[in-house]
């Protein structure tokens, strides 16, 4: 265990490494002169002299390459060029908007869909069955930001039940968690619906196995069997998919934020873009990418405990 | 079984309905909607405009054909670039089986993996600037891994087939057997995956066109009018509904093609997805 562990941490950090490089050289290399790029076309040769000097772009590829990394390690991502504070401070300040809310999605749409997906199952080819099916082939259809939209529309313009928009903060943690509320059920509704129908998959698959026979032929009933043995055997594909969906979670907490004015990671970066800060786009995108890569590695190796057989090398 | 046929003709049929308005408003459209009229702005759905019309008074069944447009020529194209790279990748990476060259495009693979199509688009669009060019370039890396992994994982079995041994031995190189022999019977996998793929490639071109990183004003989009109509929701709620509803109706009719393809396709399948 403990090498398989090694193993894949080992292929966490190379893909890491590769991805670092690959956002590095992309926006350093391919446009030319980042400081030129940064300041614009109108600026002054010597502004652009002196912000190259600020930046320390002087210095060879290699050599800046390996100061952002090892800055990396220690948590400094550079200064703001905008902004002129740490980048840091910057996402961290952010990341507690963003990160609270893919949590909460994530979190709903794991309540929704494993007893849907379950339920659909359970009752395969019934009309119950057809209609969660029906249900959620349009959730998966849905653009979640349109989605939001139209929560806006019924719920803070029509019922006035929630505010359309912005952030009160933490300080008041009830004020918070309602404002995060349309947009986390905006997020976890087409995710619901993508994990009810793998939860289904998963669980008519297992359901087939030999070893649910001769549980019912044992003496238990459907659902017996169904509690005991094929849900948690059924909830491992459901599992990956749950970590290969984290980072269309992360994108879509980007955008949804720009539905609701929230002050997270997706404002920032756009705001990034526009006023050309390379390095907090770098730092914002480097952060998005390990999360996705952690995620997955902390699924693989959640599940190589839960199953020996998936500790040895699979083709 | 009778819902077999039925998903594919209707999924079909919606399909075919947003490419014939697409190619429709390329000669024609009930209104030019170059056309600012800002005395008729904001209108109801009425005899004259079927669904209304926007903020700058332009008809909004004109807007939402153009708009086809651009949805399925990102979607399309970004499909094909994900096929035309990803699919010899994973057929190389098949017949290189447990090589290194396998193993570097697999890892290679897990790193694309890595960056979502949103990802890939901010990458993009911080240094070219938005346009509808970026969003099939981001959309068309996102693809890549995704054929590649189906091509390769659905190639392995083909290749401990006998016939594949008798290719080998009348001298056939791994190309010519992975084109000739492999391909033909991976290609249904891949047709269903390539419409999996164009329904999701719909959604992200709405996605990035909303947040401003895919298609530029004046080319219509149907992400880029639901971030127009956001504003004036209140106002006018059909002015965002429509839209919304369109990309959800486009989407429905691809997924629903997909899996009437599938089933078509691979009939084993058809008793799990009924």
């Amino acid at each position: 265990m403990t090498l398989f562990v090694l193993k894949r941490l080992g292929s966490l950090l190379a893909s890491l490494l590769a991805a670092s490089l690959v956002i590095f050289l992309v926006l350093e290399v391919l446009p030319g002169d980042p400081a030129a790029f940064m300041l614009g076309l109108n600026a002054a040769p010597d502004t652009v002299a002196a912000l190259r000097d600020q930046l320390g772009l002087n210095a060879p590829l290699w050599a800046r390459y390996g100061g952002w990394l090892a800055g990396m390690t220690v948590g400094d991502f550079g200064i703001s060029y905008t902004y002129r504070v740490p980048v840091a401070d910057l996402i961290g300040a952010r990341l507690g908007v963003s990160l609270p809310l893919a949590i909460y999605a994530l979190t709903l749409s794991t309540l929704i869909a494993i007893p849907m997906g379950a339920l659909a199952a359970a009752s395969r080819n019934s009309p119950l069955d057809t209609g969660i099916m029906g249900v959620t082939q349009l959730g998966i259809a849905v653009p979640n930001f349109w989605f939001a939209m139209l929560l806006v529309l019924a719920f803070s313009v029509g019922l006035r039940w929630f505010s359309a928009g912005g952030f009160p903060g933490w300080d008041d943690p009830y004020a918070a968690m309602k404002a995060l509320t349309l947009p986390a059920v905006a997020l976890a509704l087409p995710q619901a619906s993508i994990l009810a129908r793998m939860m289904r998959s998963a669980l008519i698959d297992t359901l087939d196995e030999d070893y649910i026979r001769t549980a019912r032929a044992k003496g238990l009933s459907r659902g017996q069997a169904l509690r005991h043995h094929a849900l948690r055997n059924a909830l491992i594909p459901v599992l990956t998919i749950m970590g290969l969906q984290f980072s269309f979670l992360l994108a879509g907490a980007i955008i949804i934020e720009n539905v609701f004015f929230l002050p997270g990671l997706g404002r920032l970066v756009f705001q990034a873009i526009n006023a050309r800060d390379l390095i907090v786009v770098r730092s914002v995108v480097m952060l998005l990418v390990f999360a996705v890569v952690a995620v997955n590695f902390i699924v693989d190796v959640t599940y190589a405990l839960v199953d020996p057989r998936l500790r040895r090398p699979v083709t | 079984m009778r819902s077999v046929g039925l998903n594919l003709v209707i999924g079909a049929g919606i399909t075919a309905f947003f490419v014939v308005l697409a190619t429709v408003s390329m000669v024609w459209t009930p209104y030019d909607i170059t056309v600012l009229s800002v005395a008729d702005r904001l209108q109801p759905p009425s005899g004259a405009h079927w669904l209304g019309t926007d903020h700058f008074g332009r008809d909004i069944v004109s807007m939402l054909m153009v708009g086809a447009q651009t949805s399925i020529a990102v979607a399309l194209i970004a499909v094909g670039v994900g096929v035309l790279v990803g699919v010899p990748l994973g057929l190389f990476a098949a017949a290189t089986h447990g090589s290194l060259l396998d193993e570097i495009v697999m890892r290679g693979n897990d790193v694309v993996f890595a960056f979502p199509a949103l990802v890939i688009a901010i990458l993009i669009t911080a240094i070219f600037g938005p346009g509808a060019v970026n969003a099939i370039i981001a959309i068309g890396i996102f693809n890549i891994p995704v054929f590649a992994r189906i091509a390769r994982g659905s190639a392995l079995p083909v290749w401990t087939r006998e016939f594949i041994m008798a290719a080998r031995l009348s001298g056939k190189g791994a190309a010519h057997i992975s084109l000739e022999h492999v391909l033909p019977n991976i290609a249904n996998t891949l047709i269903v995956q390539a419409t999996i793929q164009f329904s999701l490639g719909i959604l992200a071109e709405a996605g990035l066109a909303y947040v401003g990183l895919g298609a530029q004003p004046p080319i219509p989009s149907w992400g880029r009018m639901l971030a127009e109509a956001q504003t004036m929701i209140a106002l006018a709620p059909h002015v965002a509904i429509v839209p919304g509803l369109t990309i959800v109706l486009m989407v429905l009719g691809l997924n629903l093609f997909g899996d009437g393809l599938r089933d078509l396709l691979d009939p084993r399948l058809r008793e799990r997805s009924r």
